[in-house]
């Protein structure tokens, strides 16, 4: 390989998944059936996924519930009445439909946080991987850096800085943290390195191609994968995010739905306040499930991407 | 575009040397430099002004003033910022270890090509990464109810006495079951990848060498994916020095145990949300940072040479 590959070095860093990588595409999946297979060990990890599935269900059963219900019953099994349908109108009717306010909330900061987040990761990857520039050797190393700091840790002066700016109390101020995830860029580093060969880049640009017409019509659809990768993990960052929206908000109008449940299962402190455990439950439902379904159904490429930069397969 | 296709185009391409030279240009940071813009902005912004802030104390008489380094000799000697110092380092000697070590098991289980159901297990079992940390500690907290939760439900069935999950001597341990709930299948995953792509001749050497499971795992698999174990337990040690979300939401169900200062995180939060004390929170954030960063480049220091 002549090609200037300067960043061998950081590989050191990587996981064994990525030093390994190129190996892969040798290795097919998996070693010969010869194996026997064995029930002690299919047992012991059924034990496992008893443990991950067994608050699933509670959560599933307990959604069916009243309120009445859920203190009367058994928690891992239905009580008299079957209340699912209610619960899931009344989740989204109660306080004025204040949970579909919160959902749409959801959406546009994944849209935008999560879809930017990845629009940016895919660009630095790209040229971290494929560009030689001044200075790239601080931005790596400042971004490598920057994954150790605790990202809690940043919150609290972000916060002070973002309100001196007026930016706190509005969506301005989720998204934006949002938008960078070093954890996407390395992986997209990564995989660019592995998945565009510089030839093809080269033949492009001798063919007067300008560097944008470049990336996307050669660069872009090779990353396809990997983007996919990104993105679903940065939209399970930005649909799950508890703390940030926690200390950027103070309207609930712009609360998402985990800062929106953790309010209603609180509510229940205080004086005064309306007991809606079963909507909290049935809330919690709702908002597990697109990702869940989102997860079954892109499988593939999610668990290929997570062996970064092994991605092609 | 069929003039991009040919890759051996580039076969007669001029000597190499020169052409690389003119790509040490600044194109490339018209790729990276939204990135760097929005990084400069919500990470290193915030850091440079922690560092301000954490030189100055707000006082009522005489305002914002400079005051060195007081701020970080009051925090080191803080017994609440060590008490919950103190409590994270636990929960990260006792429970990051047991969430990885059950990760690695059923990565190599499902590794060794020795279950039914493969798929299965390995989607279900990542199943709850996709849960927000939220929800999975609404879920457990209501499940932790000695009243009408589970453990009430277990209680009143089967006639036992389970302790109280939530009093002060367990909540750490039911917390770090939340976690382990949370991020064992994450973890999993990354092991699992990373055992995959280890070489298939290095097995059938081994087995031509008559090694048995047992050996195969410790001197193959296990060092072929250090740089995975590394990596997962570099996140975990960050993670547990982050711990907020779990304690904080499940707070309302165990006032008397989980205090406002329970983890370093809650304590900078509580200072700075309840107590208005900014200047004294970002001191306290920047040593835990600090704290934080130097654990973890011991552990990568360490992990990565052993045995290199």
């Amino acid at each position: 390989m002549t090609t200037p590959v300067t960043t061998p070095a950081p590989a050191a860093t990587a996981p064994g998944a990525v030093k390994s990588a190129p190996r892969l595409r040798r290795v097919k999946e998996h070693r010969p059936g010869r194996r026997r297979r064995s029930k002690l060990l299919t047992v012991l990890t059924s034990l496992v996924v008893l443990y991950t599935v067994v608050p699933l269900i509670w959560l599933v059963v307990n959604a069916t519930k009243t309120q009445s219900g859920l203190a009367s019953s058994n928690g891992l099994w239905f009580a008299d009445d079957f209340a699912l349908w209610d619960n899931i109108r009344d989740t989204f009717t109660y306080g004025d439909g204040i949970f579909t306010r919160w959902l749409l909330n959801t959406l546009l900061y994944v849209v935008l946080g999560a879809g930017g987040a990845t629009l940016l990761a895919v660009l630095g990857g790209y040229a971290l991987a494929k560009f030689d520039f001044p200075g790239k050797r601080g931005v790596f190393a400042t971004v490598i850096g920057a994954v150790a700091v605790p990202g809690t840790a940043l919150a609290v002066p972000t916060f002070l800085m973002f309100s001196k700016m007026g930016l706190t109390d509005t969506p301005w101020a989720v998204i934006l943290p949002s938008l960078v995830s070093p954890f996407g860029l390395y992986l997209m580093w990564v995989f660019a390195s592995e998945a565009i060969p510089t030839e093809l880049l080269e033949a492009a640009r001798m063919d007067g191609a300008g560097e944008a017409r470049t990336f996307f019509t050669v660069a872009l659809p090779l990353l396809a994968p990997g983007i996919v990768t990104v993105l679903l993990f940065t939209t399970v960052a930005t649909w799950n995010n508890y703390f940030l929206p926690l200390i950027m908000l103070k309207d609930p109008d712009w609360y998402p739905l985990t800062l929106g449940l953790s309010a209603w299962n609180s509510q229940a402190e205080t004086v005064g306040g309306e007991v809606i455990f079963n909507l909290v439950i049935t809330g919690s439902l709702l908002t597990i499930l697109p990702l869940v379904v989102a997860f079954l159904f892109l499988q593939k490429y999610w668990q290929s991407g997570l062996a970064a930069g092994s991605v092609k397969e | 575009m069929t003039t991009l296709q040919p890759p051996a185009a580039a076969g007669p391409r001029p000597a190499p040397p020169p052409v690389r030279r003119d790509r040490r240009s600044w194109k490339g940071w018209g790729f990276i430099g939204p990135f760097a813009a929005v990084f400069a902005l919500v990470f290193l912004a915030p850091i440079a002004y922690s560092i301000y802030l954490s030189l100055f104390r707000d006082q009522l008489i005489g305002g914002t003033t400079f005051v060195g380094f007081d701020n970080y000799q009051q925090a080191l000697k803080d017994e609440l910022f060590w008490a919950s110092l103190g409590r994270v380092a636990l929960f990260l000697v006792v429970q990051v270890p047991i969430m990885l070590g059950i990760a690695l098991l059923v990565a190599l289980a499902l590794d060794s090509g020795r279950l039914y159901g493969k798929s299965f297990f390995r989607i279900t079992i990542f199943l709850p990464y996709a849960v927000p940390a939220v929800v999975a500690t609404l879920m457990w907290g209501f499940m932790y109810g000695t009243k009408y939760g589970l453990v009430g439900d277990f209680n009143s069935a089967f006639g036992w006495s389970l302790p109280d999950p939530l009093s002060a001597d367990l909540v750490l341990a039911s917390i770090g079951n939340i976690v382990t709930w949370e991020f064992v299948g994450y973890n999993m995953l990354i092991f699992y990848s990373a055992l995959r792509v280890v070489p298939h001749s290095l097995y059938e050497a081994a087995e031509i060498d008559g090694a048995s499971q047992w050996r195969v795992i410790t001197a193959i698999k296990l060092p072929a994916i250090r740089g995975a174990l590394v990596i997962a337990t570099i996140f975990s040690i960050i993670g547990s020095f982050q711990l907020f979300n779990e304690p904080s939401i499940l707070r309302p169900l165990a006032r008397n145990a989980i205090t406002t200062d329970y983890t370093p995180n809650f304590y900078t939060y509580s200072l700075s949300f309840s107590g208005q004390q900014h200047n004294y929170s970002a001191t306290v954030a920047i040593i835990m940072g600090l704290i934080t960063m130097v654990v973890a480049y011991v552990v990568q220091l360490r992990g990565m040479r052993k045995g290199a």
